[in-house]
């Protein structure tokens, strides 16, 4: 392999409200080489591939492309140079052809009007190279993920480019296409085509990769060749050591009996069940990568999703729930992961929102007591510490971490039984998040079921009482405060993802239970 | 707090009342006969009807919703109110009172169909309400074999034409108590509280426990509601029932809302700017055909002030979204 760095990063910054999602990064990507980038969910992955692409600008810093300065206003200006991505999301026209989508940006056409027959025989052998056998003229609508995944790798691939970056390319392909997938990689590197490859699967990434550059919290760790480091060395560079104090726990909350469980329950779409308990007063994590099938569960038990199989029990009694309705009926709450599509109601106002979920509560026979909303409102955001003018404020106008505790006001206005906090400290800044660590432990101590699900191990360690971890639609582990562990949790989270050390985890699992 | 609250109001219902005093003024000072009490009787009897729709149309829109088949629903009520008005045997208070029933009914019925299958399969309101459109004037026009009803009873008649203190005519009280009606509705009420949460971000009122599907259709049987009961206006004010009736109507009440400041997506607007707004309508084509425009002219003119209205409201939203 020749030595010349077709990418480099130089101190690379770029800072989001109240997050910063790359420090300092320095990074250089040899030409030819398959680079590996791999790190927990909000490490800064895929804010780094934006920045390539052109979907956000540094902050600070310089990108070097080929050696010159590279400053990619659009993701059409980063295509123009060779850089081409294949995303985790599709990027598809869903009403047009397979055909029409692959050669989207440059339709074969003579004096204004298309060339079908070109069209069509350009089209087939691109799918012929990803080895997808359909006819050119499907529509993309019609297509199962795993083809809609395929396709878009033959959109990346057939025009020539310098750069291909792939994010989680596989996330939907069995194995027979993964291989065929790497075929392809392999045969473009051989023509010289630099790759990046971002994936949690740990296991393939050996199959492929030259060299693998770790990132951590937005900071590069560390950029080594691939041989030298092995899955668990990966997983705790991932991870990283050091854990701050910066979540309270208090032994002083004492555990009751169960009050919650859900048996057998199967979401829309995944083949396993998942069955588990809440006790009084414990709060509940939920660990697991983005699609193992946390929030799906959730939302399945808060009845936002339907659900094919499963029974929820409240006190040992079992509860119907169909409906959202039906859930906050039986004293069951859900903070979404979402906040501003499915949290709050931007444009309106913090009264207005808090007390949506009650409003029985400040109404008699369908009127409104503008009075009682008054006092209720201003009472809650006085007990939850919740930085406004006043209640009349727009929730749009409010920082992330006042819009979230509007949320969490809405759901403490409810009196519910069990709260499920998808993601409750997303995007927000330090301080506000041990405020809603707080409110956690208030709730606990008052005897109710919380469970958080979260993407931040180290915030999972340090407030849960006890740990579930999902991969891949199923329950893998499940650990107790005292033998918390960052490797352990991480290696049960990508237990369904690494068919190769299947069988040591399984036996760890059984130990466990 | 205080002034900011009051900024908004000029920049909402006020800055609509402003732009309808602006007109009145410029027409009393060009158009003869425009500022005399007869003539200000004369635009009241005129915007009643398409104020009594336009209030239920706000809540549609209010929802993200639209209607357009108000206008022939209005005259398929029309149609059987009718023939329950002129049905023999029955003593004039007993027919009045079933007639108006049946108009109303029927305007609900239709309303709650509207609501039910954009609801239930997830149909964009445009395209039902487009079918309820061509539903409700074909039944119209089979049921009264394509022929105009009269010959309503002469004291139902003459309550049509009654003003009050010569001044206010008996249906623009109706259409009066329908905006009233529909204020409190969206002011006081759970209801309208929903009506709002659920055209500014429904998924978020979804997840908070409610049912929204039944506000949706509710707010639909409304619409229905206020179009049957501007259906029973308009046969004391033409006294005739007749399945032509009410082209364009659905144009006129969504332009009277949109003047009035509601978003068409949803969740923005107020009563108070949808009665401005019809009376803003009313009083132009008043206006205009004083100073001696044709209908054609008048048609122009009327178009592109529905077009200025909506311009200048975005600029509105975009000043008051600064000064929240």
């Amino acid at each position: 392999m020749n030595d010349i760095n077709i990418i480099e990063l130089k101190n690379i910054t770029k800072r989001f409200p109240g997050v910063t999602a790359l420090k300092q990064v320095n990074l250089e990507i040899i030409q030819g080489e398959v680079h590996i980038l791999v790190g927990q969910n909000g490490a800064g992955k895929s804010s780094l591939v934006k920045l390539l692409t052109g979907i956000y600008h540094p902050d600070e810093g310089e990108i070097f492309f080929e050696g010159r300065p590279y400053e990619p206003r659009t993701t059409f200006d980063a295509f123009q140079n060779g850089i081409r991505v294949v995303h985790q999301e599709f990027n598809l026209l869903p009403y047009l052809s397979v055909a029409e989508n692959i050669f989207f940006e440059k339709l074969p056409s003579h004096g204004g009007l298309v060339n079908y027959n070109k069209l069509y025989k350009d089209t087939e052998s691109a799918l012929a190279k990803v080895g997808l056998n359909i006819s050119p003229k499907t529509r993309v609508e019609t297509l199962g993920v795993a083809q809609m995944q395929l396709v878009e790798i033959a959109k990346a691939i057939h025009n020539e480019s310098k750069v291909l970056i792939m994010d989680e390319p596989t996330a939907t392909l069995t194995p027979k296409e993964i291989s065929r997938l790497f075929e392809i990689i392999s045969d473009l590197k051989s023509k010289g085509v630099t790759i990046i490859y971002i994936s949690h699967h740990l296991q393939e990434i050996y199959e492929i990769g030259d060299r693998v550059t770790v990132l951590r919290n937005g900071e590069w760790v560390t950029t080594r060749p691939l041989k030298e480091l092995m899955i668990p060395d990966l997983v705790k560079l991932m991870v990283g050591k050091e854990i701050e104090n910066e979540y309270p726990f208090d032994d002083t909350v004492k555990v009751g009996e169960k009050i919650f469980s859900v048996e057998n329950l199967r979401y829309r779409g995944n083949k396993h069940n998942i069955s588990f308990t809440v006790r009084a007063g414990e709060i509940l994590g939920i660990s697991g990568l983005v699609g193992s099938g946390r929030t799906e569960t959730m939302r399945a038990i808060f009845g936002a999703d339907q659900r094919e199989d499963g029974k929820i029990f409240l006190h040992n009694k079992e509860i119907t729930i169909q409906s959202p309705k039906d859930a906050v009926k039986n004293g069951i709450s859900l903070l979404t992961e979402d906040r501003k599509t499915q949290g709050v109601i931007l444009s309106m106002n913090i009264a207005v929102n808090q007390t949506i979920t009650a409003l029985e509560k400040i109404s008699k026979n369908g009127l409104l007591q503008n009075n009682t909303e008054l006092r209720e409102s201003e009472k809650l955001v006085r007990d939850i510490g919740i930085v406004c003018p006043s209640i009349n404020q727009l929730v749009r106008n409010l920082s992330g971490g006042n819009q979230q505790k509007v949320v969490l006001a809405k759901w403490l206005f409810r009196d519910a039984e069990i709260l499920i906090f998808d993601e409750p400290t997303r995007g927000i800044d330090v301080g506000a998040r041990y405020e809603i660590y707080l409110l956690l432990w208030k709730l606990a101590a008052l005897g109710k079921g919380i469970i958080v699900v979260s993407s931040d191990l180290d915030e999972l360690i340090g407030i849960c009482h006890r740990i579930l971890v999902f991969s891949d639609g199923k329950i893998t582990g499940e650990v107790n405060r005292e033998e918390f562990d960052q490797e352990r949790i991480l290696s049960f989270a990508y237990a369904e993802y690494i068919h190769q050390n299947a069988q040591d985890l399984n036996h760890e699992i059984k130990t466990l239970n | 707090m205080k002034s900011k609250r009051s900024i908004n109001f000029i920049l909402q219902e006020g800055g609509i009342g402003l732009i309808l005093i602006f007109i009145v003024i410029i027409f009393a000072l060009t158009a003869p006969r425009f500022a005399t009490l007869l003539n200000f009787t004369n635009i009241m009897q005129q915007i009643s009807i398409n104020t009594a729709i336009s209030v239920g149309m706000t809540f549609v829109i209010l929802l993200g919703g639209i209607d357009l088949s108000v206008g022939s629903v209005l005259a398929l009520a029309t149609i059987l109110a009718g023939k329950v008005l002129i049905t023999e045997n029955m003593s004039i208070p007993a027919a009045v009172v079933l007639s108006a029933l049946a108009g109303i009914g029927v305007g609900m019925l239709c309303g709650l169909f509207n609501g039910f299958v954009s609801v239930r399969w997830k149909i964009p309101p445009f395209i039902v309400t487009l079918g309820m459109m061509n539903i409700a004037r074909g039944a119209a026009l089979q049921i009264s074999n394509s022929r105009t009803i009269f010959g309503f009873p002469t004291s139902f008649n003459k309550f049509g034409t009654v003003n009050l203190f010569n001044v206010l005519p008996s249906i623009f009280l109706i259409a009066l108590a329908l905006v009233i009606i529909g204020h409190f509705i969206l002011k006081y009420t759970v209801f309208g509280r929903m009506i709002y949460a659920i055209g500014n971000n429904e998924e978020a009122v979804r997840l908070s426990g409610h049912n929204t599907a039944i506000y949706k259709i509710a707010a639909f049987a409304f619409c229905g509601f206020t179009v049957g009961v501007a259906a029973i206006m308009y046969m004391l004010r033409l006294n005739i029932a007749s399945p032509i009736l009410g082209t364009g109507f659905d144009m006129n009440a969504i332009a009277a809302t949109v003047i009035g400041g509601t978003s068409m997506s949803g969740g923005k607007g107020s009563m108070v700017g949808t009665f401005l707004g019809a009376c803003i309508i009313g009083v132009l084509n008043n206006g205009l055909l004083l100073i001696g425009l044709g209908d054609n002219a008048r048609q122009i003119v009327t178009g592109f002030i529905i077009i200025f209205a909506v311009v200048i409201d975005t600029y509105r939203v975009k000043f008051a979204n600064r000064t929240e």
